[in-house]
């Protein structure tokens, strides 16, 4: 554990250049490669999982052609299992989980907690050669032939019958759940020791509870799912027994072991969103958050009962009646954090100066998106409705709306929202907003006809279905290809602000937070002096217009700035700021 | 901890003081956090197995019970005292590295990772005679069910068609004594070596992790590399050290140790 010299000391500075930036530092790839700044980790994770991304959308596409006709037109059946299990696992193990808190999270976790990195920076490096190696062992298994087991890998189809590469894949998966881990535990332990003086617990912004809860998750539950997997594996090739019915075993208990990580995965999926949006919603509403510690603490109770509901997964498959009534009641009660926060960002936007930017635009789409997700959820925490709707369509257009509709919706969100402080550019902010509506109304022509598909009786996982159930299907698909045009402005966008994207200032947003009170790009060492914070998150409430945010008094470095409004109904502030 | 704090450290570096961090304080209270967490995925980890084991051995008790009869109950024994030793040896390197003793550490370093491949080595013997007597699941399982003795004789009535299964399964097959009685457990043996090789397998596999961190540990004392005037890293491998014992405490009564009823 030597210590490791600050870089940044080592640049000639040329007049006319741009501050000394973690971008501009060193351009050598050995650089990138071997970086252990959290910021740089970060982009080389948001590139890795933005091509992960496009993969499993290009297995989507190819699932949504197929399905264009009831008789199968493209794929074999064999092949069409193959790409489903693609789309999942891709989007599942290597988008979904490490989307958010490995870019976002990694990148601003430091930033707002005003820390100089993670804990860990080293570990944190570690992290995504595990994810590298996991998702080229993944696609390695992918090229070689395929999986037809689907992303859930029940035994004992995936531990003895199934002969694709189930085993490479799943070694995949273990070891990228390592990554995972070590993740969730860089930010545990920086969320707890690395706050900046001043930095209290109930002045983090909701963004940092949201990926606090998220790494207690992590680190909780992807060790069970890891060995669970690792189990097969072993089952495969040494014939060890664990989960095989000819030897007494239980292939419910895999189902059990495996759920009770990818239950909590899901929140593992939406909770940085969560957080994401309770900044958006924030910023461009010019108010502080209604009900902070509601939402806070909101986050910490969708982690603990997100551990207690993975036997809704098993409703139908030969679990105990009363057990399973335990269960769907506990699906329920998950329901009411979830909800919690949906009202208090609807009640935050009320009376708030709602400035619609593109950010704003994917937050309400998320609101709206995840409410749907979140009340079919409880169609299908019901039990006698789950009876019908179990295996169909009906749960594919439910979890898509929460994994879509609300943890994609929300990264994209927090992309833009935060792409300024990334990149020191701003994107396009017209073609960003029509990025957005195209991705709306492309994902509800997705996924709003699967719900109708699904209750009239479609099976998921099917790809010849009656002629009847066409018309939807057909819909649906058109709706993919729109919102695949969602998907692709962005990219193009992004990768075009770059290098002719408006420089943006520190603060272009005018908003609250310590990330936004330092340049953009941020430096090496992320601040010049570690702050002292005085004040509280969500401290909108003082401000007279966008971009004022820069001289605060009570922040570091500023000049002058009038902080307080006399007869502010507002109590939080009172305490430290003072007027001028 | 004050801004005041943190630029009076600043003064006099310690050069074991990271960039990420302020102080020493912050930095060692990191990596405590840091390890009990990792500790934490740990026992999430054998967690799964152990409630596998629960589950499987409220299903079948009796299967449980006949099959620990294959296990040396003296080698697993002998197993517990060398790896518990070796956990008070390990306490020893951590009291010495932060008495700052090298010559100390280095010698208990040594003597706990004595110990570890002790245990291994006894262990590899309990895995050749499980080979010998076919016991590995698999194909070539068979098992061969010890003649009841006592209250067990008396347990469990003869049903031949529940060996059938074990018979199908995977090929093995199970021998049974003449005359004897043939319990239901026979057909369940596999599982029971199964869970046995899997937690042991995983256990063992934790001690080489263990013998590699030592070792480093070891060769870095040894050459005198600066990180080691630090002592973290020696606290850290002993915590490791001692959650792999403490995973052992519960691994040798619940398969060594099974009581009949």
């Amino acid at each position: 554990m030597s210590a490791t010299s600050l870089p940044p000391s080592a640049i000639p500075l040329r007049a006319g250049d741009e501050k000394p930036n973690y971008l501009n530092w060193s351009y050598a790839v050995k650089d990138w490669l071997l970086t252990i700044d959290h910021k740089r980790i970060a982009v080389l994770y948001l590139i890795s999982i933005s091509f992960m991304f496009l993969l499993g959308g290009i297995a989507a596409m190819m699932i949504r052609i197929e399905l264009t006709s009831p008789h199968g037109q493209l794929l074999t059946s064999e092949v069409y299992n193959k790409m489903f299990t693609m789309h999942g696992v891709l989007m599942v193990f290597f988008f979904l989980v490490p989307s958010i808190p490995a870019t976002l999270g990694n990148f601003l976790i430091p930033l707002m907690i005003g820390a100089k990195d993670l804990a860990f920076p080293r570990l944190n490096l570690l992290s995504w050669y595990l994810y590298t190696i996991g998702g080229l062992m993944a696609l390695t298994a992918m090229v070689m032939g395929g999986v037809d087991t689907g992303w859930t890998f029940y035994t004992p189809y995936s531990s003895v019958y199934s002969n694709g590469n189930v085993s490479l894949t799943l070694v995949g998966i273990f070891i990228a759940g390592f990554s995972s881990i070590a993740t969730g535990i860089n930010f545990i332990v920086t969320i707890h020791k690395m706050r900046a003086p001043g930095m209290t617990w109930f002045r983090l912004p909701l963004f940092i509870w949201a990926h606090y809860a998220t790494s207690v998750i992590i680190v909780l539950g992807t060790p069970v799912v890891a060995i669970t997997l690792a189990l097969v594996v072993v089952e495969r090739l040494l014939h060890l027994g664990i989960f095989n019915p000819a030897l007494g075993g239980d292939p419910i208990l895999f189902q059990h072991m495996f759920w009770f990580y990818s239950h909590p995965a899901v929140y593992i999926m939406i909770l940085p969103s969560m957080g994401i949006i309770s900044e958006i919603i924030a910023c461009f509403s010019r108010k502080r958050i209604f009900g902070y510690s509601f939402v806070a603490f909101s986050s910490i109770a969708i982690g603990v009962f997100g551990f207690l509901v993975w036997g809704h997964h098993m409703f139908v498959t030969g679990q105990s009646m009363y057990t399973s009534m335990v269960f769907s009641a506990l699906s329920f009660i998950v329901a009411v954090p979830s909800a919690i926060k949906v009202f208090n960002w609807t009640a935050t936007m009320y009376k708030g100066q709602v400035w619609l930017t593109a950010p704003m635009l994917y937050a309400l789409g998320f609101i709206g998106l995840f409410t749907v997700g979140g009340l079919t959820g409880l169609y299908l925490a019901s039990l006698a409705m789950d009876v019908h709707l179990n295996m169909t369509y009906f749960v594919v257009a439910h979890f898509h709306f929460v994994m879509v509709g609300g943890a994609t919706l929300g990264y994209l969100g927090g992309l833009h929202f935060w792409w300024p402080k990334i990149t020191g550019r701003m994107y396009p902010e017209g073609w960003a907003k029509l990025a957005a509506g195209i991705s709306f109304i492309g994902f509800n022509l997705t996924f709003l006809p699967q719900f109708i598909v699904g209750y009239l009786g479609m099976p998921r996982r099917y790809h010849y279905y009656p002629a009847e159930y066409q018309v939807w299907h057909i819909l649906s698909s058109a709706g993919a290809s729109v919102l695949a045009v969602g998907y692709g402005i962005p990219l193009i966008y992004f990768i075009w602000s770059l290098k002719y994207g408006e420089k943006a200032g520190p603060n272009p947003w005018g908003a609250i937070g310590l990330e936004w009170q330092t340049s953009s790009p941020p430096p090496m060492e992320n601040f010049h002096e570690i702050p002292v914070v005085t004040w509280e998150a969500y401290a909108y409430d003082d401000e007279t217009e966008h971009g004022a945010q820069e001289d605060r008094k009570d922040m570091p470095g500023t000049s002058s700035a009038v902080r307080q409004e006399a007869g502010r109904d507002n109590e939080e502030g009172n305490s430290e700021a003072h007027a001028a | 901890m004050s801004v005041a704090a943190a630029e009076e450290h600043g003064q006099h570096h310690d050069p074991h003081l990271q960039h990420q961090f302020q102080d020493m304080d912050q930095q060692n209270e990191s990596y405590v956090v840091g390890m009990w967490t990792f500790l934490v995925t740990e026992i999430m980890f054998f967690g799964a197995l152990f409630l596998a084991y629960t589950i499987y051995r409220r299903d079948y008790p009796d299967v449980f019970l006949e099959a620990h009869h294959h296990l040396v109950v003296w080698m697993g024994g002998v197993n517990t005292v060398v790896l518990l030793t070796s956990s008070l040896t390990m306490a020893m390197a951590v009291y010495y590295a932060q008495m700052k003793n090298r010559q100390r550490q280095m010698l208990f370093l040594a003597i706990t990772i004595m110990f570890s491949f002790c245990f291994l080595i006894i262990k590899g013997f309990e895995w050749k005679n499980k080979f010998e007597e076919h016991h590995v699941p698999g194909p070539y399982f068979e098992y061969k069910i010890e003649e009841p003795k006592g209250a067990e004789a008396r347990r469990a009535p003869a049903k031949i068609e529940s060996a059938a299964l074990t018979q199908m399964s995977k090929g093995g097959k199970v021998v049974f004594p003449k005359d004897a009685v043939v319990p239901e457990y026979a057909s369940r043996a596999q599982l029971f070596f199964s869970l046995y090789f899997a937690m042991t397998g995983l256990h063992a596999f934790h001690v080489i992790i263990g013998i590699l961190v030592m070792g480093t540990l070891f060769f870095m004392l040894m050459f005198k590399h600066p990180a080691t005037d630090y002592y973290m890293p020696v606290e850290m491998a002993g915590l490791y050290w001692h959650f792999v014992d403490i995973v052992w405490i519960f691994l040798f009564p619940l398969f060594y140790l099974i009581p009949g009823s």
